[in-house]
């Protein structure tokens, strides 16, 4: 069963048509990567879906709802986390401010301290770090404590933006792990990469993203054998 | 002694100032934007507390209770109808148009009560205190500003730390984007900062017609300019910013009032902002910007 379906999806920046009317649909459970090469319109797409951008033309239907048209500060309490780019933490805020935020639509105190006990244990290091000021964290903490701050929302649906951005080899693994823990709770995850032959590695299906249009998708363990995506994304 | 007096009006003049400047600062940390018009919602403060008390001979305190409420809503419709539209526009068009506003508010205002000077009763009932055998009068507005100045400081403080709203503030004022993924309606905690600015406002308002009891419909001009300079002069978009640079400048002014010219006192103080500007651009507690890279 679908619990994301995008339709004929349009965006445009001013007159720029940065997507081309793009169809896919994220099945319960699943993992699904969006790749593509930088300006393909992979960050674009995620956007659009959480509500930051608005979109022109098409549809996007979350859990049977069409959402297209939804805020996108309303699209947290219908179960949808977004770990954007660049991870954006609030610098300024500690560790534990930050989780805090991530839990803002939810307001059972007994719950959230589960939930962030739950997180803790997933990420010994934010409990480490839970009173010092997230700008200070490394590249790696900080992708943690987005991910960390967005199941703080208790999500079914994470929305996963080049996790592995800028980040060692060792934090790379490790984030794709988690990743896979996390879909092992059983939330589904859309993700965005640019590192093409790790979400492979990780994804059940996937979409290749090429100015604006899928060019190919199917299977991961297919497309990682396929002579284009090869060729273009596994720098083979 | 009189050093002394000097310097206790000197903190209850900063203290006005600092109340008005909180209000430019959060609406600036949050909204990134100068609301010119600020200094205008004290004057209508003010009008409201002389309508209702002088006017309509009504208790002082259902004066202030009412210049608060209308305030607050003021504040949220002006963001509402000029503001919000121009969210994500330049700049430069915001500015001019909070700057419009000022305008209207002023005019506005000489319409209905023209530009004669009115008396305003002060709304501050407590008596004065006598110190060091009558040598030091403290009167009872200053110690009541002062004190006020402080409770709300502290109120603020505990408010942004401890409630769901005020870390929302928080997020909202440094990445808007992040802050609409946390599921905080970006919009709506604008608005929040709009409402309790304008309430600040209010009270500055009661304040400042209390100590300097002539109101007319340019009276809130001059103090919003000055508490604007305090903001910048603190670290514009920092709390406690405001606070310290509001006395500072209180202090400062009433102090070059005092002993060198009262008519140089303001061009003193606009000269203490450029001398503080030139040596530390972000202000006193002012935040370094952080480029993105």
């Amino acid at each position: 069963m679908a619990i994301l379906e995008v339709k004929d999806l349009e965006v445009y920046y001013g007159v720029i048509q940065a997507i081309k009317g793009i169809s896919f649909e994220v099945n319960q459970g699943e993992i699904i990567a969006l790749i593509g090469a930088n300006g393909a319109g992979k960050t674009t797409t995620l956007q659009t879906i959480t509500g930051l951008i608005p979109s022109k033309a098409g549809k996007i239907v979350y859990e049977g709802q069409d959402i297209t048209k939804i805020p996108g500060h309303k699209l947290v309490s219908m179960g949808i986390a977004h770990v954007p780019e660049g991870r954006r933490v609030f610098a300024t805020l500690s560790v534990l401010q930050n989780l805090k935020l991530g839990a803002y639509t939810r307001n059972d105190k007994n719950e959230l301290e589960e939930t962030l006990q739950m997180i803790y244990r997933r990420f010994p290091r934010l409990e480490e770090r839970k009173n010092q000021m997230a700008g200070t964290l490394s590249g790696g903490e900080q992708q943690m404590l987005a991910m960390g701050r967005a199941l703080m929302s208790h999500p079914r649906l994470i929305v996963l933006d080049e996790p592995s951005m800028g980040l060692s080899p060792i934090y790379v693994n490790e984030i794709f792990d988690i990743i896979q823990k996390i879909n092992e709770d059983g939330v589904t995850v859309l993700l965005v990469e640019q590192n093409a032959k790790k979400a492979l590695s990780i994804a059940d299906r996937a979409y290749v993203l090429e100015t604006g249009s899928i060019a190919l998708s199917g299977e991961a363990s297919v497309l990682m054998n396929d002579d284009a995506v090869k060729k273009a994304y596994l720098s083979e | 002694m009189s050093f002394l007096s000097y310097l206790i009006n000197g903190i209850s003049l900063g203290s006005i100032y600092a109340i008005i400047a909180l209000g430019y600062t959060m609406v600036y940390g949050i909204a990134r934007m100068l609301n010119f018009a600020h200094g205008d919602i004290i004057m209508v403060g003010g009008f409201v507390i002389f309508t209702v008390v002088s006017t309509l001979s009504l208790p002082p305190a259902l004066g202030i209770l009412a210049a608060v409420v209308l305030c607050t809503i003021l504040g949220v419709v002006i963001e509402r109808v000029a503001y919000k539209p121009l969210r994500g526009a330049s700049s430069l068009a915001v500015l001019i148009t909070a700057i419009g506003v000022s305008y209207l508010l002023q005019n506005v205002a000489l319409l209905i009560f023209g530009s004669n000077a009115r008396q305003f009763t002060s709304v501050v009932n407590v008596p004065g205190l006598k110190l060091a055998d009558g040598a030091l009068t403290i009167s009872g507005v200053t110690m009541v500003t002062i004190v006020t100045c402080i409770v709300i400081m502290a109120a603020l403080t505990q408010f942004i730390n401890r409630t769901k709203v005020g870390q929302a503030m928080l997020a909202v004022s440094e990445d808007k984007g992040a802050a609409t993924l946390m599921g905080i309606d970006v919009n709506r905690t604008i608005a929040i900062t709009f409402a309790i600015g304008s309430a600040l406002a209010a009270v500055a308002g009661a304040l400042l017609c209390s100590t300097y009891p002539s109101l007319t419909p340019y009276t809130g001009s001059m103090p919003g300019i000055k508490a604007f300079v305090a903001a910048v002069f603190g670290g514009i978009g920092s709390i406690p910013g405001a606070f310290i640079g509001g006395v500072l400048l209180g202090v400062i002014e009433n102090l070059s009032k005092a002993y060198i010219s009262s008519q140089l006192s303001d061009a003193i103080v606009f000269s203490v902002l450029i001398v503080v500007l030139l040596v530390r651009p972000t202000g006193i507690l002012g935040k370094k910007i952080m480029e993105k890279v």
